[in-house]
């Protein structure tokens, strides 16, 4: 029996807008079990990205019920139960890399041989040792936001949420470091929360897929992927892996029909 | 005003506009070579007048550019005063422009110091406490709206009433101009930080100070350095003008107070010049350090 880390039941989120009432989550319901790697995918506006927010605690519900790790997200949040990725990698320019990746440990308040330790195990796991002394400016869009993942994972936080982290990268480094996150995951054994657009990449990454549709954002289609954990770059030709993203690419004509 | 844009165009490293400025100063320079003569005429054809001689053209431009009180001294007669009353002046000397000009650039560094202090502290207040916002906006922006000349004689006799005499009612009114442009410039800067970097702290539970330390004031140093450089322009002017009802104490608007009151246009003139080439340099420095220190960061503005 798996545990829960997540779960959330009857969730209503509607922003006030200049325009009027925006009804961006609906009666939205989920569990996500401890080691899960979950994609979010859906077109803009289906609430993919609120959703990860308010899992969060950057954006507040309007209604029903949100437990991470069994408590509130803010609970969460406070206990630093989770690291974010978002989609800019978000790096100070006057830091370098080693700096920026110990920046949540300085704010945690870790002792500097702690610090360095940390700092130096995660950007092994990102793959960016001897990149400590560099700029942000000096690396590629795609190290950049392998540096914004180590610093995610700074704190041993048990959940990572992605926020379309590799949504402005081209694809030959999208492949690259999809992979790496996969190993990434496999070693830590960390939940995963991964907002996405590309169907390829929630087959090749999740264990369980979450279809969201928009207006009002809701969840279409969840899911279980029974593809092996195994997963080489090639898996994406197998019947399973087309099968799978059929079933998603149904889910989100589904939701486009409802309209 | 014309040395400060001078010097900033030309003081750092931006070769590209030494041409263009240069001929605007040789073109001031022959339009100032000729309203000496046509101001300075008049005394000239006066005194031939009284002493029945006639004038010839080439007399008459020698003598405009020689008077001993000119209407408008020609620019080498102020380069020559400069020169007289510098380096062939000892600096101990009340004649000496150095010695009125290190009065006046300690007022204008001490204003200027205080005025940002004050100001980084009235943005601190600004940007963290709605409060603060509501009440001391209207009020800063109103007391720039009051002219200086106005309300620097009544900074001077009342703070001379309460025993507060010499440097510190000049520094006050240096500070009064300098705060401005340093409030409204870190309100902006500490603001800049994208929602996406307050968020980011927001997910390390950070707290107010850190993110004020970590992010807020090193986003918001490129506005500071643009505040600094108004800043200090404006604790010159400020010490300046706190100098006119002051009296006595020196200072480079003393010099030219008393230049005006006796007429002696040559004081006034070099003690002009004297402040421009003060503020230039004040604002040069300022450039310099702004230059190195957002390289450093990797911030450009």
């Amino acid at each position: 029996m798996q545990s829960e880390v997540i779960k959330v039941s009857n969730l209503d989120l509607t922003f006030e807008t200049n325009d009027g009432p925006v009804h961006a989550l609906k009666n939205v319901d989920l569990k996500i079990n401890k080691g899960d790697f979950v994609s979010f995918i859906g077109p803009s506006g289906c609430g993919k990205t609120t959703l990860l927010r308010v899992l969060a605690d950057l954006d507040e519900p309007t209604d029903g019920d949100v437990t991470v790790n069994g408590v509130s997200p803010r609970q969460a949040r406070e206990s630093r139960a989770y690291g974010y990725v978002f989609q800019a990698a978000g790096l100070y320019p006057w830091r370098n890399i080693a700096a920026n990746v110990r920046l949540p440990l300085e704010i945690m308040g870790y002792s500097k041989e702690e610090q360095l330790k940390r700092v130096t195990k995660v950007l092994d796991l990102v793959e960016l040792t001897g990149f400590e002394k560099k700029f942000p400016w000096q690396l590629s869009g795609g190290m950049q936001q392998r540096a914004s993942i180590a610093r995610a994972l700074t704190f041993d936080a048990d959940i990572l949420l992605m926020d379309e982290p590799f949504g402005a990268l081209d694809e030959i480094v999208r492949d690259h470091l999809n992979e790496q996150l996969l190993n990434l995951w496999k070693s830590t054994n960390k939940t995963i929360c991964f907002v996405t657009h590309s169907i390829p990449e929630a087959v090749y990454l999740s264990t369980k897929i979450v279809v969201m549709s928009p207006r009002p954002g809701r969840i279409v289609d969840i899911i279980e992927s029974n593809l092996p954990s195994e997963r080489p770059l090639e898996i994406r030709d197998s019947k399973k892996f087309t099968e799978i993203s059929q079933r998603v690419r149904e889910g989100l004509r589904a939701g486009h029909i409802d309209d | 005003m014309l040395a400060i844009l001078m010097t900033k165009k030309t003081g750092i490293g931006s070769e590209s506009n030494v041409l263009p400025v240069t001929c605007v100063i040789i073109f001031i320079v022959i339009i100032w070579y000729g309203f000496s003569i046509l101001l300075n005429a008049p005394w000239e054809f006066d005194k031939a007048k009284r002493n029945s001689i006639t004038l010839s053209a080439t007399e008459l431009v020698t003598n405009t550019w020689a008077q001993k009180r000119p209407k408008l001294p020609a620019p080498h007669q102020v380069v020559g005063e400069i020169w007289a009353t510098t380096v062939n002046k000892k600096v101990t000397s009340k004649r000496s422009l150095v010695y009125h000009g290190l009065i006046t650039f300690y007022e204008t560094i001490y204003g200027f110091a205080l005025g940002t202090g004050l100001g980084i502290l009235l943005a601190l207040g600004i940007v963290f406490n709605r409060a603060t916002a509501m009440s001391v906006m209207p009020w800063i922006i109103t007391s720039q709206t009051i002219p200086i000349l106005a309300i620097a004689p009544m900074i001077v006799v009342a703070l001379g009433s309460l025993g507060f005499g010499g440097l510190l009612p000049i520094v006050i009114i240096s500070m009064y101009l300098s705060f401005f442009p340093v409030v409204v410039g870190m309100v902006k800067g500490l603001k800049s930080p994208e929602q996406l970097e307050i968020d980011q702290m927001k997910t390390w539970s950070a707290s107010k100070s850190q993110i004020l330390f970590k992010l807020r004031a090193p986003r918001s140093t490129p506005y500071l350095f643009t505040s600094l450089k108004l800043g200090i322009a404006a604790s010159l002017v400020g010490a300046i003008v706190g100098e006119l009802p002051s009296g006595g104490g020196g200072g480079l608007g003393f010099r030219m107070l008393s230049g005006s009151t006796f007429g002696n246009t040559l004081h006034i003139w070099s003690g002009l010049f004297s402040a421009a080439i003060l503020a230039g340099s004040l604002i040069a420095i300022i450039s310099v350090i702004q230059r190195i220190v957002l390289k450093r960061m990797a911030l450009e503005l």
